[in-house]
């Protein structure tokens, strides 16, 4: 997107550096990591660890719009489509949940590898209406492959034994799994974009023409940023898909590629902790107000409309201009 | 009675018909999304929204003012229209100095928004809208049976499509909105309100959109949910299109439709997705769209 509406945040001086992070993105990882060590014993374990999926899968997306400058409008696909996977290979296969979200995450990458390669064959909108329909053509493939049990999904799912050793059926246990999945996810993505190679993709964001006089294969580099966005939100959406013991048509659909870009959008696109923050808020909304129907639908609608048309920055983005400092 | 391929006449005819309506609204809605884009610069996603309203005001039109369908081809485009000038007066047009990716989020929330209300208003079960007088009854060609609000359909929508096209390529009001396309600050030094024509050409691919819902309300159910799986079809339909051209953008709707209808004929389970197939081998070997620029 564009240079004014997104918080450089790689600036950071290096004497506020602690081991290769600035001092108070470190301060703000540990304490969300301790946060999040006692939360399950105040709040309901599944909703916790469906924010946690969500905020996965909306930090990978950030990680193609908000510093690859692609949006997609398709991220359903590798998010559901590692969902399905994850969940046959549990049930089907009987495998272990560290194998069965291993496999969806592998399957969204080659699928993120597939329609990366058409999709970055056209730039700006056109890039998002292809990432959008090849998106609905992997949910009418869900729609009617034989393993997703199409309108039913696939339905009580085993957790299994983590490693063969230790049960996850305990909400308790399986959310600490869920929690060193999140954070992994999470840190290696915050490493990816602190690399050089996330220097260079912001390059191209700032200035694609440059980039390619500079002598870099500008497209070679989006296709790699697009299929690991695809992994993380597969690695998600395999994940979610053993939260709830449930994968079904919700998660490769559409509405579904629309709610990660509001709560990147909504949290701070370019930012660390904005799509976390982001997916708190869309989960914990959706969470309160489901006996609303519709009217869900609604408030996301207007959330898009007010976040486009007076906070472009979002929460975390206003926050940072606040205090100066990239967040 | 004879056989092609295997397939009897009746069941290629059959499917050859309905995939030329669904043509017919491909064209229609893909003009209108290319026609805004023009000048707009962004992809307006309310669009299967706009579909969706242009039906369910010609249902209100009938069920609570009486006022037929005839009439409603006129008032409905007008009135959906009008409502799309507000939305680019009060909102689109504060974007147009960003990213054009903005206007598409903004669109997409204002579709939740509009979809939402009528499903909380109507539910997702759909309404009848029942066909005047005039369209029911049918044709008997020997080969296949044809329907007068089918055949009705695919004429107007033709109309105006060819009507469109008319208007922009060969008269003085479309060789301004051209030439707006190409530059509008050379436009409006040559004092032409470009602001205004942004509007009403937004107006007007609203407009567009919601004559195709007249167009669609007798023929399928008045639902909450038509536009929205629609839009992303037509979506690939401008991408295998390209936006370039006015008539490209009708041909490859119809063409489509077609190709989808056979689909249908030939091996029913790809029918859903063999336009995004389409779509995939396009972007293999053109991708700027068959009648693309390449920008």
């Amino acid at each position: 997107m564009t240079t004014t509406d997104t918080v450089s945040h790689v600036s950071a001086q290096p004497r506020d550096k602690a081991m290769g992070m600035p001092r108070h993105h470190m301060m703000i990882f540990i304490a969300l990591f301790a946060a999040m060590l006692v939360a399950p014993f105040v709040l309901y374990p599944v909703f916790l660890m469906k924010v946690m999926c969500f905020a996965l899968f909306a930090a990978a997306f950030n990680l193609l719009l908000g510093f690859g400058g692609l949006l997609s409008f398709g991220h359903a696909a590798y998010f559901g489509m590692a969902s399905y996977v994850s969940a046959h290979a549990a049930k089907v296969w009987g495998l272990t949940p560290e194998l069965a979200i291993l496999s969806g995450t592998l399957v969204a990458m080659v699928l993120g590898a597939v329609i990366g390669s058409l999709a970055i064959r056209r730039q700006g909108i056109y890039f998002a209406m292809v990432t959008l329909a090849f998106a609905q053509m992997v949910y009418f493939f869900a729609l009617q492959a034989p393993f997703t049990g199409g309108e039913d999904g696939i339905q009580a799912v085993p957790r299994g034994d983590l490693f063969g050793i230790l049960s996850t059926r305990p909400d308790r246990t399986f959310y600490y799994v869920v929690l060193a999945i999140t954070f992994g996810g999470v840190l290696a993505i915050y490493r990816i974009i602190h690399s050089p190679f996330g220097q260079v993709l912001k390059a191209i964001r700032e200035n694609e023409p440059r980039s390619i006089s500079l002598g870099y294969h500008v497209n070679r580099y989006k296709l790699a940023v697009f299929v690991i966005s695809a992994t993380f939100a597969g690695m998600a959406g395999a994940t979610k898909a053993l939260v709830f013991q449930l994968a079904s048509l919700t998660d490769v659909y559409w509405t579904m590629s629309g709610e990660v870009v509001l709560m990147t959008l909504l949290g701070g696109m370019g930012t660390v902790f904005g799509p976390l923050l982001g997916a708190g808020i869309i989960v914990a909304m959706q969470n309160y107000f489901a006996s609303f129907g519709a009217w869900v639908l609604i408030m996301q609608g207007i959330i898009f409309v007010l976040a486009v048309l007076l906070f472009r920055e979002g929460i975390i983005g206003v926050l940072a201009r606040w205090i100066k400092k990239p967040l | 009675m004879f056989e092609l391929l295997g397939i009897p006449p009746q069941a290629l005819f059959g499917q050859l018909l309905l995939g030329l309506i669904n043509g017919s609204f491909y064209a229609m809605l893909s003009l209108g999304l290319a026609v805004i884009f023009g000048l707009l610069n962004i992809i307006n996603f309310t669009h299967g929204a706009q579909y969706m309203m242009g039906a369910f005001v010609t249902w209100m039109l009938l069920t609570y003012f009486g006022i037929n369908y005839w009439a409603a081809l006129i008032l409905v485009p007008l009135i959906v229209g009008a409502t799309g000038i507000v939305i680019e007066r009060l909102m689109i047009s504060r974007l147009y100095h960003l990213d054009h990716l903005y206007g598409l989020l903004l669109t997409f929330g204002l579709a939740l928004i509009i979809q939402g209300l009528f499903r909380n208003q109507y539910g997702v079960s759909g309404i009848p809208y029942a066909a005047p007088e005039l369209l029911q009854g049918g044709h008997n060609l020997g080969f296949m049976y044809l329907p007068n609000s089918r055949l009705w359909v695919i004429v107007a929508s033709l109309v105006v499509c060819l009507g469109t096209w008319f208007m922009i390529e060969k008269t003085k009001l479309g060789a301004y909105l051209r030439a707006a396309t190409e530059n509008p600050t050379l436009v409006g030094a040559f004092g032409i309100n470009v602001p205004r024509m942004i509007t009403l050409t937004y107006g007007f691919g609203v407009g567009l959109a919601a004559l195709a819902g007249v167009l669609a309300a007798p023929i399928y159910s008045v639902n909450p949910n038509m536009g929205e799986q629609l839009i992303i079809v037509v979506f690939a339909v401008v991408v295998i299109g390209g936006m370039g051209s006015i008539l490209g953008a009708i041909i490859t709707g119809f063409g489509l439709g077609l190709v989808e209808g056979l689909t249908r004929v030939f091996y029913p389970e790809g029918s859903a997705v063999v336009i995004f197939v389409i779509m995939a081998i396009v972007l293999l070997v053109k991708p700027a769209g068959l009648f693309g620029r390449t920008a």
